[in-house]
């Protein structure tokens, strides 16, 4: 393969995945196109949590205080007559890049065990928070009513209470997040939060600042998942404490092992598989979860690295 | 250049240092010999921050960094080469060196310097550092010390497991490295240590027994039935 081929073969994937994004709507239906757009919606909470786990090598359970911060804020200001879907939006981010800091500041200086012990900790706090605080939050009913204005502005906005347009909406979000992730996760940061995943003490022998580039992995990662908090609170028109339930932190936990959390779209091939076995399974029965949980098992034990980090490491064996 | 006075370290109740002092001067190599479990690593990583002693002081270039954590001692300029399995498998020879570069520093080595000294590295640049054989692995985790511009370096037992050959091989880079800058190395190999060391130090059960100019080392009677013998 001359080199022109091998450099032009992955833009080639890219634009075939953009002209399917694009195109889908076009042959599906209504309920697809909403199933895609809460697959996307959690692929970017999947790809949040991988840049934690896959590439920091710390497990969090409780990454869905960030979602549901995210989700929280935003349906707020929406539900309180705020008259900017962006300034809604990039609020819920910030405030869940904020709690993430807070939360990652404390929980970064402990490894395994009692990281995840500690983050679960942190989100059910969280919830417990939503759940009982019901004058700002609507206690177990969650927020509803929101109101969503258009986006953009006078005669350049437009309406996204339509799937499509809002399908459109979380395409482009859905991009450039993994635009910037996989820039991330490319550069020389990425290789230094590889390397901290490899072997803290090595990485701290050549002068790496452990805490901080973990903290800083933490912190990008509550942004991405604010993204995804509030990206699912405008979709689903309110925002509910099971946003915040340590369930909602399992599930990217799920996909990512099920994708494959060393490879950069691992989680999101996870989040596909994910909704198209619930979806599946749930045309036959309501207790879908004990399905997935006896389909997981298998998966865990033949497809170690995940379904795609599998298929990649047959493939690479193959063309040796 | 670093001067260690009278360290107390423990791993959990164990008291593993028992009061160990040590100088390296500006332009000193100067070798630390013992045997497994005689405390080497041990004042090895006292002196990097990953263990820090209980009691006593470590100075390098006269500033107390007895406190410090890890990172904030390389920075001052001490590269660490540690023992065992020293690299990043899962990175290639590339990005394990570029995570160590420093690109705050003007120092002389750079990727390119590096792999001047390093030949074979230069060849292997895209591999897993998980592929490469044990000699190679050493080459690499010297080169990535090397490349965060170190003032001194401490090298950790760099013969460990290596064969005879490729131990010549890393002789020859060291005393290359000797002409550059100072270092520490710690070692059971004492016919190696001492063949690129100006001055040393026996250590055991935690604490000093000899220190000594490589001469009188080779010349000590218990020195060479303990250490030099077999």
């Amino acid at each position: 393969m001359t080199r022109s081929d091998s450099s032009l073969k992955p833009l080639f994937g890219w634009a075939a995945g953009l002209a399917a994004l694009i195109l889908l709507p076009f042959v599906i239906n209504t309920y697809i196109i909403l199933l895609t757009t809460e697959v996307m919606i959690m692929g970017i909470f999947a790809l949040s949590f991988n840049l934690l786990f896959g590439y920091t090598g710390l497990l969090s359970f409780g990454h869905a205080a960030f979602f549901g911060m995210g989700g929280y804020v935003t349906a707020y200001l929406l539900s309180h007559a705020c008259p900017s879907l962006t300034l809604a939006f990039l609020t819920g981010v910030a405030g869940a890049s904020l709690t993430a800091i807070v939360v990652g500041y404390l929980s970064v200086k402990l490894d395994e065990i009692y990281f995840a012990i500690l983050t679960l900790g942190f989100g059910m706090m969280f919830f417990s928070l939503a759940h009982q605080w019901r004058s700002v939050t609507g206690g177990s009913d969650g927020l509803t009513g929101l109101v969503v204005p258009r986006l953009g502005w006078g005669a350049f906005s437009v309406d996204i209470s339509s799937p499509w347009h809002y399908y459109y909406l979380v395409v482009a979000a859905f991009l450039l997040t993994v635009w910037i992730l996989r820039r991330i996760t490319q550069s020389n940061f990425g290789l230094i939060l590889v390397s901290i995943r490899e072997n803290k003490e090595r990485a701290a022998f050549t002068g790496i600042n452990i805490r901080a580039y973990r903290l800083a992995s933490f912190s990008i990662a509550g942004f991405f998942a604010g993204v995804a908090g509030g990206l699912f609170a405008v979709f689903d028109r309110m925002a509910s404490p099971s946003m915040l339930h340590w369930t909602t932190s399992a599930q990217p936990v799920l996909m990512t092992v099920l994708g494959g959390a060393h490879t950069f779209f691992g989680p999101v091939v996870g989040s596909i598989l994910f909704f198209f076995i619930e979806h599946i399974i749930t045309k036959f029965t309501d207790i879908w979860m004990i399905y997935l949980g006896a389909i997981l098992i298998p998966l865990v034990i033949f497809f170690p690295e995940g379904v795609l980090g599998t298929l990649l490491g047959l493939k690479k064996r193959k063309h040796g | 250049m670093l001067d260690v006075r009278d360290i107390h370290s423990y791993y959990g109740d164990s008291h593993v240092l028992q009061g160990i002092s040590l100088r390296v001067g500006k332009r000193e190599s100067v070798c630390l010999l013992g045997r497994n479990g005689a405390g080497k690593t041990t004042t090895m990583k006292s002196i990097m921050g990953y263990v820090p002693p209980r009691k006593g002081t470590i100075l390098f270039e006269g500033r107390d960094i007895t406190r410090l954590r890890t990172h904030e001692i390389v920075r001052m300029g001490i590269g660490y080469v540690p023992e065992d399995r020293r690299i990043f498998p899962q990175l290639t020879v590339r990005e394990n060196l570029e995570i160590a570069a420093r690109r705050d520093a003007s120092g002389r080595w750079d990727m390119a310097s590096v792999l001047e000294l390093f030949p074979l590295l230069k060849r292997l640049l895209d591999r897993k550092g998980g592929k490469m054989s044990g000699g190679e692995q050493q080459l690499l985790a010297i080169a990535r010390a090397l490349i965060g511009n170190p003032a001194f370096l401490l090298l950790d037992e760099p013969c460990e497991g290596l064969a005879p050959v490729i131990v010549e091989e890393l002789k020859r880079t060291i005393l290359i490295l000797k002409e550059a800058l100072p270092f520490l190395i710690a070692e059971q190999n004492a016919r190696f240590a001492l063949e690129v060391s100006d001055r040393g130090y026996v250590i055991e059960k935690g604490l000093m027994k000899y220190e000594g100019t490589t001469e009188s080392l080779r010349s000590n009677a218990e020195v060479q039935q303990r250490y030099l013998s077999v």
